[in-house]
Parts: C-alpha cells; structure tokens; sequence
C-alpha cells in the first residue's frame, strides 16, 4: 500500500519531471519556432501600431482573434481576406457605432493612419501558419432569398 | 475558532461574497445582449461588461482563497496570524485596487488580454498586496508549532499563484507570445496551482468534517496534486493548439489534457470515500453538502467538459466559439465558486457562534444554485454546439448564426435567474450570523 512518503516523492518528483519538460517544449517554441510560424519578420511598425490599438481597447472582449475573444462579435483571424481592407478601414473610421444585424460596435472613430495600422495588424495575423485553423467549412449554404 | 486573529477572514468573505453578487449583474447584461437587448452599450459596452464580469470572479475567489488561509492556516500551525494589522491593510488596499480596475473597464482603462484586462500599473499593486498577504500566511505558518502537509500544500499553492502572474505582465510586439505566457497565468492558475489550493481547502475540511486520520487524507492529497501537475503543464498545450505555435503543441497538448479529469476524478472519489469512511458526523451538514459538491461538480465542469472539447481535431472547430463558455461556467463554479462557498460554510459558524448548521435557506441556497447553474450549461452547450455546426461546418455568416441562437440565451437568463435566487440565499444566510465574536472562541 502506498505510503504518504511514496505519494510526496510521487507528487514532487512529478512536478519536477514535467515542469521541466513543459519549460523546455516552451524553450523551443518561444526561441526556435514562433518566429517563422508567425513571419516575425514582416511585423512591421505599423502591425506593432495596430496591436497597441487592437489592446487599448480591449477589441478580445467581443471579438474573437486566433480563436481567443468573448464570442459576442465575429472572429477576426482571417477578415483581411473574407471581408478586404477597404470593408475594415470603414468599419474602424465610423464615427457612429456601427451595429450590423443590430448588435452594437462601440464606435471608435480612427483616424486614417490608425485604421492603416490596424489593416496592417490584421493582415499580418492573417498570413500565420496556425496548424489549420480556422478550418474551411465543409459545406456552403445557400440562403433562400425569398425568405427574407 | 481557537485563534482570534481567525476572525479576519470574514471580512474576506464578507467582500468576496459581495463582489459574486456584482459579478452576476454584469453577467445578466451579457445575457440581454446576446439576446438583441443590448441597451446599456452606451453605458456599458460589452466588453466592459465581459471584463467587468470575469476580473470580478478572480477577485472575488482569490479573497475567498485569501480569506480560506487567514482560517485555516492559524489552526493548522496552532498559532495566531502573524500580523492582523497587516491583513486588513492588504485587504483593503486589494478592494481599493478591485475598485480602480473595475471602473478603469467603464473608461476604456484596461488591456486587451482575456482575463487579464488590469492595467500593468495596477499590476505592480497587485504584486505588492499578494506579497504582503504570502509574507503574512508564511511567517505564520514558519513561525507555528507544526507544519502540516494541509498548511504546506495551500500555502504552496497560494505562492505559486502569485509567481505565476508576473509572466503575464511582460510585453511582447508578437501577439502570439503574449498570447503564449497569458496562458502560463490563465492556464497554470486555474489547472494548476489552484487546485493546490483546492486540494489543500479540500483536504482541510474532510479532516474536520470527516474525522478521517490526517495521515490518510494528506497522503491522497499528494496524489491528486501530484496528479495535477502531472497532466496540467504539458495540458497547457491545448491553449497552444491553433495561435501560431508548432505543430507537435497539438498531440502533447491533446494527450495530456486528456489525462486532466483524472486530477479531478481523484478529487470527487477522495471527497466522496473519506465521507463514507468517516465515523465522525459533524453536525455541519450545509458545509458537508458544499465540499462534496465541490468535488463532484469540479469533475463535471472542469473534467469531463473540458475534455469534451480539448483533443485538438474537435477543438479545430469548437475553438472561440460559446462551448468554452459551457466549460467555463461549470468549471468555474464547482471547482472554486463552490469551494469557497464550502468554506465560508463551514468557518462561519465557528466564527459567529451561531450554529445554523442545516435550514431550508441553506438547502434552498445549494439546490437551487447548481439546478441554475446546470440549466446555464445546457443553455450554453446548446447555443455553442448548434453554433459550431452552422457558422464553423455549415458556412453560415458569424452575425446570421447568432440571430438563430438567440433564443437560447433566453433559457439561459432563466436559468441564471435560478442560479441568483440560489445564491442570494446563501448570502442572506450569511449575514444571518452576524459579525464573528471572541465569544466563539474554543467552541469547537
């Protein structure tokens, strides 16, 4: 039967064992991988600029990005290419809240460069490499338009 | 109580208790807006709401883990609080920091970073109060007659906790490697050394409320939190799936998240054994009720339903839609809501001296909160799941999918609304005892 000092030596030489490993596999991927899966290089200025903004403003706190947000308004990992650059600028530069489908955006009225540098933000999370996701649906629906 | 200075935890309790109230509020005006009735978004956008909503659950549960160590520790090293002056000044000062954050989230003051929206400022006071509390739990518990394997293991737990929040406040160009150490605090917290915490809460009442031999209850204590670890650090993984990190995140994570109910699992059949084992039948039967509870609905919420969407080729598609809200919400509750609800059940009448140890508000409270919060799950697995079809497999636009799923959001206010009447109970019967007492001394 197992004995307390068998279970603190499980319990501590765990912790140890897999703290280690975990530090490592974190090692690898913060010093060896990120930066060619998220193309560091081409994170310029501007993306910085857009990020800073994307934060200040806690955008995660509706959308989501890479998957990780408040699922209250649309995933924004790939908008560059389902919605072009034009469509986010203008949503960005409104003056007044934009609320399509009647769910409000808060209105945060940027100025063109500010929009240029979330445009630029957005593009770059578009182009990682993130394993797959977001997956391509299986299927496309078509909408009955007499319906509406 | 034994120790005067164990009377500070209800002041910790008393505040924790208050801000679970806040915290619904603003869960309610998250429910309207997903049903169409976002009328407050001037006042309070949701994102306000959303960051207002789940800072208010970490600081309402750390002052209940805060509140746990200033009632247990002092017991379990046979000693009184090094410093009672010092723990109100870090009490209030941490309220003071709560309140600033909060209304920072109203103005636009925050970051944009899940679970962590406080400004890096307010931070730095974070850091200085936790400090403060550690030095204030350690010295007791160094300076004690004993150390127990219950003391050391929340103890543990609690410093671990406040290591783990400095990789959180660093600053990376590179969303992803933000992204990436978020997690470390997020992840390492809640499927890690929180439940160091857990188990030591855990593991402090069966010894009181069972009277099962410490030796047997701190043995499989060790296991389940050996357990822990052993699945939970390579279990971040799963929050390193699809955010721009290497491929093999994806089996390491999945394997290993997988293998963390089983913390959980060890938990709910230590609770449950220990009960069974027990010959000693306090009289505490609300507190009793509690940490089983906590046990059994931790391995629901945090276990089987986080491992209902954890293995990468489903996650794929679950991943940032509501499902994790089905998770959150049950994992939250039963692993730490319910703890600390436990131990305010047990700790108050041996503070106040008044044994309202079993009435129909107390039964009322417990019933009525879990039938809620099960609803809610429901609701939110039902919303998340016909979400995952339509918008992620279907191809259905993101805004059309949510029109569609409006009702359930309907069922999950009613639901909530269950939960609160549950939980207003409780506190109602919170302050049915009234202010903890010298009188109450000895009294166990």
């Amino acid at each position: 039967m197992l004995s307390k000092s068998q279970a603190k030596v499980f319990f501590l030489g765990g912790t140890v064992l897999f703290a280690s490993l975990f530090l490592g596999l974190s090692f690898d991927t913060v010093s060896n991988r990120v930066g060619e899966q998220t193309n560091e290089d081409q994170l310029t200025e501007s993306a910085i600029a857009g990020r800073v903004i994307w934060d200040e403003n806690n955008c995660m706190g509706c959308h989501t990005l890479l998957g990780e947000g408040a699922y209250y308004a649309p995933e924004l990992t790939k908008v560059i290419e389902r919605r072009g650059a034009g469509y986010v600028k203008t949503v960005m530069m409104q003056p007044n809240s934009w609320a399509p489908n009647g769910r409000h955006m808060v209105a945060y009225n940027l100025s063109e460069e500010e929009a240029n540098n979330m445009v630029d933000f957005l593009t770059w999370i578009g182009n990682m490499d993130l394993n797959g996701f977001p997956a391509k649906p299986k299927y496309e629906v078509k909408k009955n338009e007499t319906e509406d | 109580m034994k120790f005067k200075s164990q009377k500070i935890a209800y002041w910790f309790f008393l505040s924790a208790l208050l801000l679970f109230g806040l915290q619904m509020i603003y869960g309610f005006i998250m429910g309207f807006a997903h049903m169409g009735y976002d009328v407050l978004h001037e006042l309070v956008p949701f994102n306000a709401a959303r960051a207002t909503h789940t800072n208010l659950l970490v600081v309402w549960l750390l002052l209940g883990f805060m509140g746990a160590a200033y009632y247990i520790i002092p017991e379990e090293s046979q000693r009184e609080i090094y410093s009672v002056k010092l723990a109100y000044i870090q009490l209030i000062s941490f309220l003071v920091v709560g309140v600033i954050a909060v209304a920072g989230f109203h103005m636009n003051w925050w970051e944009g970073r899940k679970f962590l929206e406080i400004p890096r400022p307010l931070d730095w006071l974070v850091v200085v109060n936790v400090l403060a509390f550690l030095f204030n739990i350690l010295m007791t518990l160094f300076q004690g007659v004993r150390q127990t394997t219950t003391a050391l293991v929340l103890s543990m737990g609690l410093l671990f906790a406040a290591l783990l929040y400095l990789p959180g406040m660093m600053w990376f160009d590179n969303h992803t490697l933000d992204s990436f150490y978020r997690w470390y605090v997020v992840h390492l917290w809640v499927e890690g050394v929180w439940e160091l915490i857990m188990g030591g809460i855990l593991a402090f009442l069966l010894i009181k409320i069972t009277g099962v031999d410490r030796e047997v209850i701190e043995k499989w204590l060790y296991v389940i939190v050996g357990l822990t670890f052993l699945s939970g650090l390579l279990g971040t993984g799963h929050h390193y799936y699809y955010i721009g990190t290497p491929s093999y995140w994806l089996w390491i994570g999945g394997i290993f998240s997988a293998m963390e109910p089983l913390a959980f699992l060890a938990m709910a059949l230590f609770a449950i054994n220990m009960y069974r084992k027990g010959e000693k039948r306090h009289p505490n039967k609300t507190a009793l009720n509690w940490t089983l509870g906590t046990a059994i609905v931790s391995f629901v919420g945090a276990g089987l339903l986080g491992a209902a969407h954890t293995l990468p080729n489903v996650n794929l598609y679950t991943h940032g839609t509501l499902v994790t809200a089905m998770h959150g919400h049950m994992a939250f509750w039963g692993a730490y809501g319910m703890l600390v609800l436990a131990i305010i059940a047990y700790a108050m009448p041996n503070l106040t001296g008044r044994k309202l140890y079993d009435t129909s508000t107390t039964r009322y409270a417990f019933w009525l909160s879990n039938i809620g919060m099960v609803g809610m799950t429901v609701a939110f697995g039902v919303a998340g799941v016909a979400q995952v079809y339509m918008e992620r497999i279907m191809g259905v636009d993101f805004m059309e999918t949510q029109k569609e799923i409006e009702p359930h959001f309907l069922v999950l206010v009613l639901c909530a609304t269950v939960f609160v009447v549950g939980v207003v109970l409780y506190i109602i019967n919170f302050f049915k005892y009234g202010r903890p007492t010298d009188e109450a001394l000895i009294t166990e």
